[in-house]
């Protein structure tokens, strides 16, 4: 038998304008985990929406083989029969179905064509232990966090007798504790003979499980490791996807904070929006100061995005309550209208339905919010609203043959980039920003903390919810730490650690 | 960046935006030989302008509605209530400028009312327009007693046949006409009209494509860009050349012309147009960057219903009544129109002079049945296959382009 169960041969993939794929060769061992890493748009989606039949047999040059024989997959159903499956870089469940309906979802089994809605709950139990969700299967997926809807995910590669399973960035949305839960999954799937493709930007999450680890660069893959033989560190990897060295994680920090208070928050609370008596923030006071980068910490489901949101216009909520000030004035905002006129700016951590105009073009995207700016008497100056895109494009590196791409057609990271140009361009007074680097390589996660660096340089200010615990330390000037709709408390930059913000949201307490 | 890519590959790269144009061509070249030419002869060219220009101006509205991802149901009845509004106004003697005015306000409320129930109450457009379907019918038969009203005077009459033609510049010849010598009049005005028309086009498409050059902006190549201004120059051409042979140009002509190009203007280089595409592209990032989508569906809405009450008048004219069951399946026409001229039925994709080659494919095709003597039954079936086809083509193509 053949050692590789998969092997990709000259792969070259081709769209308008852009080869995403440069004839790619790729092999991965059975029963391995095999990490796939490369900077944003260097094409690892690509390559495995390829693999698995998204992107149909004849849309590409080059060869696949499965198991040794050359897969001929004209739609992802086909590949399901061969037992792969793949876990898109953005969740793909059905929200308003419950997660037992999720699992089997396109694929019940039933030999009369009537469903036995008993037999697959008690089946779903099972998987769900195996993935280690603790959920009753009849809960409604959408009521969920995106932790648990990736377990369902996953639940339901395996409800189809998976042999390999792919994952497209399966961590970006999840915090610390939450990817660790998933790693130990993944690794227990090992034990059970299923090969594992995993892509992923978080460098120290592929040095925990990768057997052996593949970079793209630019669509090429310029080398391949076994972590087992060599010595692989975090630096070579970087050094394979970025082609120099880099010798620091974040830019040198010098600006100054200012004693003045620019917002001022007092017993904030937030109501579901379809359970107006639910409070998901309750009595939230912060505040922040001119030239300050704050970040909110605490897992997931803590409240932090749905406190911004609501801060931001009452953009998430059924009602709210509490107190907003800026510059000592007292304010209220009904719309995100509101808040962005008095120089606030939003970006929000689901680029895709609330970031984003997926079928406009890039410079489309970065220029709606600031079309008064780019106009004279309603009429825009295209020159300059082309001027501005173009100048974003180069300063964040967003990688695109032309700022009149689509946006749906660029790749996750990039499409991030573009929301952070959007909302710079505005130039906010207060630039909230919910997951800056979700999803975003090492280099341009860089880029991004000097942007936000420079920002505050200038005197502007930063809030930074994150779930990446390093990147609250390493950025911020203060840690307010949230857990259950709750601040539980703040650190201060020099004494926070990653353990004192976790037990600071469980207990409240720094020790 | 690529500015010299060859010409060839800009054909392709473009050759979708035209593929509408082409379409009409064809068709009008399929029914030139059906018809031994009578469908493109000056006469018949200028009526399908004139028989078709009330279904254009609310292709021209709905097309925004469509782009925002609405419908509107009620476009038929609202234009025959405001046609007959517009009688009943005319008829007590306040002029024409006054009763056009009078007319197109009274549509605009229509159209905010709806708009209102739409965008702030948030009921969907499909039930508001629905009922106001209902309504606007049930008031059309309300103030006309269930019978035509016929305007006193001949002057409405004159919007729907009147033409422009500048007597002094007018060149009489004779020509034979089935074995008999007649005068023909051939009236340069139009012509005249469109080489100033061709002129201005030219001065700004020159220092357009300048000003990018100059800012490093990638243009296309120089040998295309050459071909596509001589041929709109020449199709421009064609239409004043056809109209100076029959009457000159309809005024329902320059009302489409203003109608179209206004809108165009705003759809492509307003802050309002750029918002209608946001909110249909996506309405809750919209409103996270700051988009007031209430209000864009809102005056989107009403712009349709003053839309309704410009299509009344023409119809009122055209018939010369203002007719109970006026405007009947009009919103069919309309929605179609949209749709075979490339808009989206999921919002944020759509174009004015899209909207108005599929008014205007329908309209060639309806005509040059009608001449080939055709009945309606068989109208109808044809126009569902082109709806069909055209759609077809557009996802088809889309998805070859990689758009999708
Ligand atoms: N449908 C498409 N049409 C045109 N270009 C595309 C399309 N899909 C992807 N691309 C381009 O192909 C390149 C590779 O994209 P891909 O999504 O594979 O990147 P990636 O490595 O997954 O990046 P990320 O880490 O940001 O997710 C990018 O430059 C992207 O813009
Ligand atoms: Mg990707």
């Amino acid at each position: 038998m053949n050692e590789y169960i998969l092997e990709v041969k000259n792969l070259t993939k081709i769209f308008p304008g852009v080869k995403a794929l440069d004839s790619v060769n790729f092999k991965i061992k059975k029963g391995e985990i095999h990490c796939l890493c490369g900077e944003n748009g260097a094409g690892k989606s690509t390559l495995m929406n390829v693999v698995s039949g998204v992107y149909p047999h004849d849309s590409y040059e080059g060869k696949v083989f499965l198991h040794g024989k050359e897969t001929n997959y004209k739609t992802v159903k086909d590949s399901e029969q061969d037992n792969l499956a793949i876990i898109h870089q953005e969740l793909a469940l059905s929200p308003y179905l419950s997660i037992y309906e999720n699992i089997f979802l396109g694929h019940i089994k039933s030999k009369t064509g009537i469903i036995n809605w008993k037999q697959l709950i008690i089946d779903s139990k099972k998987l769900l232990k195996k993935v280690g969700l603790n959920e009753n299967p009849e809960t409604i997926v959408s009521k969920m966090g995106v932790g648990k809807q990736q377990l369902v995910e996953i639940a339901r590669a395996l409800s189809k007798n998976v042999e390999l399973l792919i994952l497209d960035e399966p961590t970006s949305s999840l915090n610390d504790v939450e990817s660790e839960q998933l790693l130990q999954l993944i690794l227990e799937l090992k034990k059970e003979g299923i090969t594992c493709i995993m892509i992923s930007h978080k460098l120290n999450e592929v040095m925990e499980v990768a057997d052996s680890i593949t970079i793209l660069r630019d669509g090429q893959t310029i080398c391949s490791y076994d972590c087992h033989n060599e010595n692989i560190t975090e630096e070579i990897i970087i050094q394979g996807m970025v082609g120099r060295d880099m010798t620091h994680r974040y830019p040198e920090q010098d600006h100054k904070v200012s004693s003045d208070t620019i917002m001022e928050v007092k017993n904030w609370s937030v109501y579901h929006p379809e359970y107006p008596d639910l409070a998901v923030v309750k009595n939230a006071s912060f505040n922040l100061k001119k030239g300050e980068i704050l970040a909110f910490c605490g897992p997931m489901g803590a409240g932090r995005t749905e406190l911004m949101m609501s801060i931001f216009g009452k953009a998430y909520g059924s009602h709210c309550s509490g107190e907003l000030y800026i510059k000592g004035e007292k304010r209220e905002y009904h719309t995100p209208k509101d808040a962005i006129t008095d120089g606030l700016g939003y970006v929000s951590e689901d680029r895709k339905e609330l970031g984003l105009i997926l079928i406009q073009s890039v410079r489309q995207n970065i220029s709606n919010s600031s079309l008064k700016k780019l106009s004279k008497l309603g009429v825009i100056d295209k020159h300059k609203e082309l001027e501005e895109a173009n100048n974003f494009k180069k300063s964040l590196n967003i990688k695109t043959p032309t700022v009149e791409q689509t946006v749906k057609n660029l790749s996750g990271g990039n499409q991030q980039k573009v929301v952070l140009s959007r909302c710079l361009l505005a130039e906010p007074e207060i630039f909230i920003v919910d997951e800056p680097t979700r999803g975003i390589d090492v280099g341009a996660k860089y880029e991004i903390y000097c942007i936000l660096e420079d920002l505050v340089k200038q005197g502007k200010s930063v809030i930074m919810v994150t779930s990446e615990m390093p990147e609250a330390i390493g950025m911020a000037d203060r840690i307010y730490v949230m857990n259950e709709g709750k601040i539980k408390g703040q650190l201060l930059k020099g004494d926070a650690t990653q353990e004192k913000i976790m037990t600071m949201a469980l207990t409240g307490k720094k020790e | 960046m690529n500015k010299s890519n060859s010409f060839t590959d800009a054909v392709k790269a473009n050759l979708r935006n035209y593929s509408m144009f082409i379409m009409l061509g064809i068709i009008m070249l399929g029914f030139a030989i059906l018809t031994n030419g009578v469908n493109v002869s000056s006469r018949n060219f200028t009526n399908i302008f004139v028989q078709n220009s009330y279904i254009l101006v609310l292709a021209v509205g709905m097309v925004m509605v469509i782009i925002i991802g609405n419908i509107d149901l009620s476009v038929g009845s609202v234009a025959a209530f405001t046609g007959a509004i517009s009688v009943i106004v005319y008829n007590a003697g306040v002029g024409m400028f006054f009763t056009i005015i009078i007319t197109i306000i009274c549509g605009l409320i229509i159209g905010a009312f709806q708009g209102y129930w739409i965008a702030y109450v948030k009921i969907p457009a499909f039930i508001v327009t629905l009922a106001g379907m209902l309504l606007f019918r049930g008031l059309t038969y309300i103030i006309t007693n269930v019978t035509p009203i016929t305007p006193k005077l001949d002057s409405f009459k004159q919007i729907a046949i009147g033409t422009i033609s500048g007597n002094i510049f007018t060149i009489t010849r004779m020509v034979e006409k089935r074995g008999k010598m007649v005068e023909q009049n051939f009236y340069l005005l139009p012509v005249i009209i469109a080489i100033i028309a061709i002129a201005i086009m030219l001065y700004f498409a020159f220092s357009e494509r300048n000003k990018k050059i100059k800012n490093d902006f990638s243009v296309k190549p120089l040998s295309y860009f050459i071909t596509e201004q001589v041929v709109i120059s020449v199709l421009i051409l064609i239409i004043g050349i056809q109209f100076a042979n029959y009457r000159g140009i309809p005024e329902v002509f320059i009302l489409l012309a203003i109608t179209i190009g206004i809108f165009t203007f705003i759809t492509k280089n307003t802050i309002f147009g750029r918002y209608i595409y946001a909110v249909g592209g996506n309405s809750r990032s919209a409103k996270l960057s700051g988009i007031n989508s209430e209000k864009v569906t809102f005056f989107v809405h009403m712009i349709m219903g003053g839309l309704c009450g410009v299509s009344g008048i023409l119809f009122t004219a055209y018939m010369n009544s203002a007719l109970p069951d006026a405007g009947n399946l009009f919103e069919l026409d309309a929605i179609a129109a949209s749709f075979i001229g490339g808009a989206s039925a999921s919002g944020g994709i759509g174009t004015i002079i899209g909207a108005i080659m599929g008014g205007l494919i329908m309209g060639v095709i309806n005509n040059g049945m009608s001449l080939m003597n055709i009945g309606a039954n068989w109208q109808y079936v044809v126009k569902a296959l082109v709806l069909l086809f055209a759609v077809w083509y557009d996802i088809y193509t889309r998805k070859k382009s990689g758009m999708v």
